[in-house]
């Protein structure tokens, strides 16, 4: 955001007590409170899951394709990796290679989400429609609310990657915005794997 | 280095997507105002205006009850009113104007140009302001269905725009706030209105504990850092932890309203009880975060009403940090009744009982700090000393809630009314006026007027335990909360009465308070240099506060550092006043209104104003999906708030160019000093 005060950030002008950039330790402190948010969608999920919602009750456990999910889990996992790439891509001077790893990066979000919009469609068709029992929409709100702060993922790492090309490169006050946004891709991957193992594994 | 940083920064300014908005004065500066102190002002305003509204919705109710079988109200329009009024002062008023304390002092206090995110300030603001404007676009837009059963009479009810607001209590209880017993969209408006506030407050809370934790004056390390910043970060930290628990029910309550999901719907196998869980998860902190800082304001102004230093600083900042860790341990106290194990019932009786030690220690120190002290009886002290006693009263009978057979007799009673009132009004309200009348000449440069201030103290006071007294006695007499009428037989019209003249003294207090405001505003006995010899480092800069707060930036050795300037011990301990302290105040003071340095400070935008006019617009899109206007509103709101995001990230904090700054005949010096210099980011 503020690029233009060389390498601070909007608290530019006054030394920063921690020694931590300030936009950095707010990332921090934002994800902190990120946390909570997925801990409480985690907990209402396993609250459901086990519940007894008469015959013929449909469960989100009965329909996992975990073969597919885990394929998915893996380009999630190897984004955070292509992540460190750009970044350190970036801290080497190398901006075509900085470039590269976050457009990379970005395609492997969408791939993953792509790969969740393919897994809502297939549940739905089998009938576990949102709406069809807390269980269900437990599930949707949980995996909805990841997949949406993956979009958002996507969409800061495509804002940084057209920088890149539009300017010919990140300076290093952008480098910063890679370093912030990389933090909350790694977060966002994190999550999923206590999603995917809380959720998907320990049925 | 520093050329080519300059370089660019010209470049970047040239690929600006908008003319940056350059006024200092006047309406628009308001609007696009990236300055703490304005931001803080804002707030303020804009609690108070719904101070004023709550308050008015609090006098129909008790218009309404003066009396046995009042006719002044229907049900409907009793149920709105009193949802209305707890949403209005809790959300709208006391979270907003702490707000404006924190915006206004945070960075006066630890001795900042301004927060570490300015332009993030404004957009919670914004944010804040645009989601009460939602809340009471209800009024006009909301509908919602009379209430049925009970005692009411038979047949249609006619309705009325009273009737059309949130009418769920403001805890919005499951399955009573779903879609089955609550069509209609009022409750939509409680629902994603408080989503938008939390929104709001998530930002300001990232924001204050970045400025506190990273922009703290040199020296100022954490344990000399004023309470009432302390009270700021344990706020902050607070609202961090317990608003996504919040917007995690909302969500869901949401999804129940508005797409047919079943998570409170029992006859499905939802969990009405989760819904409790999870507001009170959240709604019992949110209570610290209401008192929090008005006990950080009461713990500036003791010390300096009574001439000592706060007693027993550290055990105040743990006394406070230990309040908000207990906080998150004893939600369940809310819901005894609710038919939560008895273990439960137990454990969550011991802990909210272990409150009360922290709050004591508190309350202890307080007093020991009064004790033995030169006490001026100036209107902030009374204020202060009158939240300490109101507060101790609803202290203890918040203690009687913790047992559990006890809480069973008062609960859904007056009883229950008559403590969160000592506590919330006696307490927080007490507190922030001592604030307001404390720091009013810091903010206008004018002393509030006394006189009248203590009138104003006294109305407040007398109406205060008038309402608010016998709702214990009412309370313990059978008298269940959120009833619009009540039986001659039962024998409670002359408390009620009571009660409501009460509740009409506060009134005239307040409208006392708005009257002094006006006039000192414009009337008011100039400030002196440090009028209440004070503590704090706001103190040591002209009043009103310059435009770039502090022209040198302070530097500090220990606690209450203002104060060791001014004052040493005699043998026997006393406080007393160095022969060279007026000296060193005017000394300060003409330093830090005259800077000798261009001084930085962040650029005026747009978008943040628009960022939260979008996030509104969502919120009607969402609301009305399923009409052929609500994707539209949908869409529009989503390309204004990204838009404004987008555009906002491409402008950079500060602009280069200034030569056709000049936008009036009034551009003084004031103007100039305001000016955002590049000079000192690139050295910084």
């Amino acid at each position: 955001m503020a690029e233009l005060v060389g390498g601070h950030g909007e608290g530019a002008g006054h030394h920063q007590v921690t020694g931590i950039d300030s936009r950095k330790l707010g990332m921090w402190v934002f994800l902190s409170s990120e946390f909570l948010f997925f801990g409480a969608l985690i907990n209402n999920y396993l609250l459901f899951k086990g519940r007894d919602f008469g015959p013929g009750a449909l469960y989100p456990v009965e329909l996992y394709d975990i073969p597919f999910t885990s394929i998915s889990s893996f380009v999630l996992l190897m984004s955070s990796l292509t992540m460190v790439l750009a970044h350190s891509a970036l801290a080497r001077g190398d901006q075509y290679q900085t470039r590269t790893w976050l457009f990379a990066t970005a395609f492997l979000g969408v791939v993953f989400v792509s790969g969740q919009f393919f897994e809502f469609g297939e549940f739905i068709l089998h009938g576990l429609k949102l709406n069809i029992n807390p269980a269900a929409s437990a599930f949707y709100l949980l995996t909805g609310f990841h997949g949406f702060h993956v979009i958002i993922g996507v969409l800061m790492l495509m804002v940084l990657g057209f920088k890149s090309m539009r300017t010919g490169g990140l300076s290093e006050a952008e480098g910063l915005n890679v370093e912030l946004v990389g933090l909350y891709w790694h977060f966002v991957d994190i999550i999923w794997i206590v999603i995917f193992v809380l959720v998907y594994l320990i049925q | 280095m520093a050329i080519d940083v300059a370089d660019e920064r010209v470049e970047q300014a040239e690929t600006t997507l908008y003319r940056r908005p350059r006024l200092t004065y006047g309406f628009w500066s308001w609007i696009t105002t990236a300055d703490h102190k304005k931001i803080g002002m804002m707030y303020g305003y804009t609690a108070f205006f719904f101070f004023i509204a709550g308050g008015i919705e609090a006098l129909l109710l008790r218009i309404q009850l003066a009396g046995p079988e009042g006719a002044f109200l229907s049900a409907a329009e009793y149920n709105g009113l009193f949802t209305t009024h707890a949403v209005t002062m809790i959300f709208l008023f006391v979270m907003p104007i702490s707000a404006a304390f924190f915006n206004y002092l945070l960075p006066l206090m630890i001795g900042a140009r301004d927060v570490a995110f300015p332009r993030m300030n404004a957009v919670s603001f914004w944010i804040f302001l645009f989601g009460g404007i939602f809340i009471y676009s209800s009024l006009i837009f909301g509908t919602s269905p009379p209430p049925v059963g009970g005692n009411l009479p038979g047949g249609a009810i006619e309705p009325s725009l009273l009737g059309s607001i949130p009418n769920s209590g403001w805890f919005i209880y499951a399955p009573n706030s779903g879609a089955t017993y609550s069509p209609g969209t009022s409750i939509d408006y409680a629902v994603l209105g408080l989503q938008i506030l939390g929104v709001a407050s998530l930002i300001s809370a990232v924001n204050f504990i970045v400025t506190i934790l990273n922009m703290r004056a040199k020296g100022m390390r954490l344990l000399r850092m004023p309470v009432f910043v302390w009270m700021t970060l344990v706020v902050a930290l607070l609202l961090l932890f317990s608003l996504p628990i919040i917007a995690i029910a909302l969500f869901m309550l949401t999804f129940d309203r508005l797409f047919g999901t079943l998570f409170f719907v029992a006859e499905a196998g939802g969990d009405p009880i989760l819904w409790q869980h999870l507001f009170w998860l959240f709604g019992h902190p949110e209570v610290y975060i209401l008192i929090l800082p008005a006990m950080g304001i009461v713990s500036e102004t003791l010390p300096v009403f009574s001439k000592k230093p706060l007693f027993g600083y550290p055990a105040v900042v743990f006394a406070g940090a230990a309040i908000a860790f207990l906080g998150f341990g004893v939600w369940a106290h809310h819901m005894f009744s609710s038919g939560i194990p008895t273990v439960a019932q137990a454990a969550f009786g011991l802990s909210t009982m272990t409150i009360a030690i922290p709050t004591g220690i508190k309350i202890f120190n307080w007093l020991g700090t009064v004790w033995g002290g030169r006490v001026r009886l100036n209107t902030p002290m009374l204020f202060s000393l009158g939240f300490v006693a109101l507060f101790v009263i609803g202290g203890l009978s918040g203690v009687t809630h913790a047992v559990v057979p006890s809480d069973w007799q008062q609960t859904d009673t007056y009883y229950i009314v008559a403590h969160f009132h000592y506590v919330l009004f006696g307490g927080a309200i007490f507190g922030l006026f001592a604030g307001i009348y404390y720091w009013f000449p810091k903010v206008t440069g004018r002393m509030l007027g006394e006189g009248m201030g203590k009138t104003h103290f006294w109305l407040m006071f007398i109406g205060m335990n008038l309402t608010f007294g016998p709702m214990h006695w009412l309370g313990l007499q059978g008298m269940v909360r959120r009833t619009w009428v009540y039986p001659e037989e039962a024998g409670l019209g002359a408390g009620n009465f009571v009660v409501t003249v009460g509740a009409f003294v506060i009134a005239l207090g307040v409208l006392v308070f708005m009257i002094n405001w006006v006039y000192s505003k414009r009337r008011g006995v100039p400030a002196p240099n440090d009028p209440w010899d004070a503590r704090t480092l706001e103190w040591t800069m002209p009043s009103p506060t310059p435009e770039y707060n502090f022209a040198v930036e302070p530097t500090v050795t220990s606690l209450d550092d203002f104060w060791y300037q001014k004052y040493g011990e005699d043998e026997e301990g006393r406080a007393v006043r160095k022969p060279e302290a007026d000296q060193v105040v005017d000394d300060l003071i003409y330093r830090n209104g005259h800077p000798d340095q261009e001084i930085h400070l962040p650029a005026p935008s747009y978008f943040p104003f628009f960022v939260g006019l979008g996030i509104m617009v969502i919120a009607y899109g969402i609301m009305y999906h399923t009409r052929p206007f609500g994707i539209p509103l949908l869409v529009t709101g989503a390309f204004l708030t990204v838009g404004a995001l987008i555009a906002w990230g491409s402008e950079p904090l500060e602009e280069v160019h200034h030569d056709d700054h000049h936008d009036g005949p009034e551009d003084g010096p004031e103007a100039a000093e305001t000016e955002p210099a590049m000079t000192d980011g690139a050295a910084g």
